[in-house]
């Protein structure tokens, strides 16, 4: 039986390689992660505000960035801002950056549904058991607004997780690259490599992915009332 | 910004808009047809059949797409499946978007409440009728909405195509930045483009949510 990979991955530090290009593209988005849940609260926060200005301002932000695919936005960043004013940004800051952008104004859109998810009767009847505005959202819709949010958001995460996979088109070196440079050198050896590297990509994505929807699942069925 | 190169990249463009819209088509109706299939078997608890979907969706949702490309594309021939770039994109598409669209109908399916298809099946209908009028309309429009959102999901996926050789408007914008060096240009055509593609679809989807958001029974 002709190898399919196996052989070429147990060689060298083929693995380690690997693993470590993984761990490139989990720590783009793991940076993207951090930068965007905060701002992305904020934003969200902003947008249930009245001011005609803000909503409008933000609005067109949000809606740009959800219609673009994440690849256009990528060249936008890495190509355009070259060319337009002659930045010369990193393949990793250009996708840091579009990650950022793109993780804030999913994640103030997700905040923004559940704030106005939370019926007017629960400020109402706060107000009349006498809370004041800041216990009114400290104990009745912050806890009520957090466990909507939190399944969400780790949903979200695995999405960012998954679309670090294009930072190579833009030429970071993560998990595919590595993958193709190790097919690349094996050419001669087993020129059937790419079904076994291949492969295990795909499952390298899907054991770390797998667990965090899992724990999102769990979660909403368990604070689904 | 000079006018004329973009006057004589526009049909480059238009043509690549028009292999993203006919791809991203194929490959979403595809998908949709896999997804009402998964959602009827996970709905009515097929034995065997369950679990494989389960399996299936679960490896689908939780791997990129430009991951299951490669594999299809680069991996698969080595065990004697050949693909061209057309076919494995719009399989790629219809894997990663069967499980998006089963996840949509399956929530629709699972919002009617059991007693209408019990009204139904004593009124003397058989199961499939009770399928055919009384659950499946009612759960396509309270999945309209989920719908909606995973055609466009999906049809920005599509940009990834450039990535098996496939000539979409990314790999016509990165061919001449790289070949020309018209990055303006180039980067300025490809959001138009995806914009003329995308913003009618979102739009659609918004009218068509207003529309049917009174169509479920009760609700």
């Amino acid at each position: 039986m002709p190898d399919l990979g196996l052989n070429v991955l147990l060689k060298g530090k083929n693995m380690q390689r690997l693993l470590s290009g993984l761990w490139t593209a989990m720590r783009i988005s793991l940076i993207a992660v951090a930068i965007s849940m905060p701002l992305g609260i904020l934003l969200g926060v902003l947008m249930t505000k009245k001011n005609p200005v803000v909503r409008a301002v933000l609005r067109v932000y949000l809606e740009f960035i959800r219609i673009m695919p994440q690849m256009v936005l990528l060249f936008l960043v890495f190509f355009g801002t070259t060319g337009a004013f002659g930045w010369n940004l990193s393949g990793e800051l250009s996708s840091i950056i579009v990650f950022s952008l793109w993780g804030t104004a999913e994640m103030s859109d997700l905040v923004r549904g559940a704030l106005i998810s939370i019926p007017k009767h629960q400020y109402e009847s706060s107000e009349a058991l006498g809370l004041s505005r800041s216990q009114t959202f400290a104990y009745v819709i912050i806890p009520q607004t957090v466990r909507r949010l939190i399944p969400l958001s780790i949903n979200l995460i695995t999405r960012m997780i998954k679309t670090t996979s294009l930072v190579l088109m833009i030429g970071v070196v993560e998990v595919l690259k590595v993958a193709q440079q190790i097919i690349e050198a094996n050419r001669m050896a087993s020129p059937n490599a790419a079904f076994g590297i291949y492969l295990t990509v795909f499952l390298l994505y899907f054991i770390v992915c797998w667990p965090i929807s899992m724990l999102a699942r769990r979660l909403e069925k368990k604070w689904k009332d | 910004m000079d006018w004329t190169v973009i006057a004589e990249y526009m049909p480059l463009f238009r043509e690549a808009a028009f292999l993203t819209v006919r791809l991203g088509l194929t490959g979403i109706a595809i998908a949709i047809a896999v997804g009402i299939a998964c959602a009827v078997v996970l709905y009515y608890r097929i034995p065997v059949l369950k679990t494989l979907v389960s399996f299936y969706i679960e490896l689908s949702r939780n791997t990129p797409l430009l991951v299951q490309l490669f594999f299809i594309y680069y991996g698969l021939p080595k065990i004697g499946i050949s693909t061209n770039p057309v076919f494995c994109g719009i399989s790629g598409l219809a894997f990663l978007g069967g499980s998006y669209m089963c996840e949509a109908f399956r929530s629709g399916l699972e919002a009617i409440p059991p007693i209408q298809s019990e009204s139904a099946e004593s009124l003397g209908m058989s199961r499939l009728q009770v399928m055919r009028y009384v659950i499946f309309p009612q759960a396509l429009s309270i999945s309209v909405p989920a719908l909606m959102a995973n055609v466009i999901f999906l049809m920005k996926e599509t940009s990834i195509f450039s990535a098996v050789s496939i000539m979409d408007l990314m790999f016509t914008a990165k061919d001449l930045i790289g070949l020309y060096y018209r990055t303006t240009e180039s980067l300025f055509l490809l959001v138009v483009f995806y914009l003329i593609i995308l913003l009618p679809i979102s739009i659609l989807g918004s009218l068509l949510e207003r529309r049917l958001r009174y169509a479920g029974f009760g609700a």
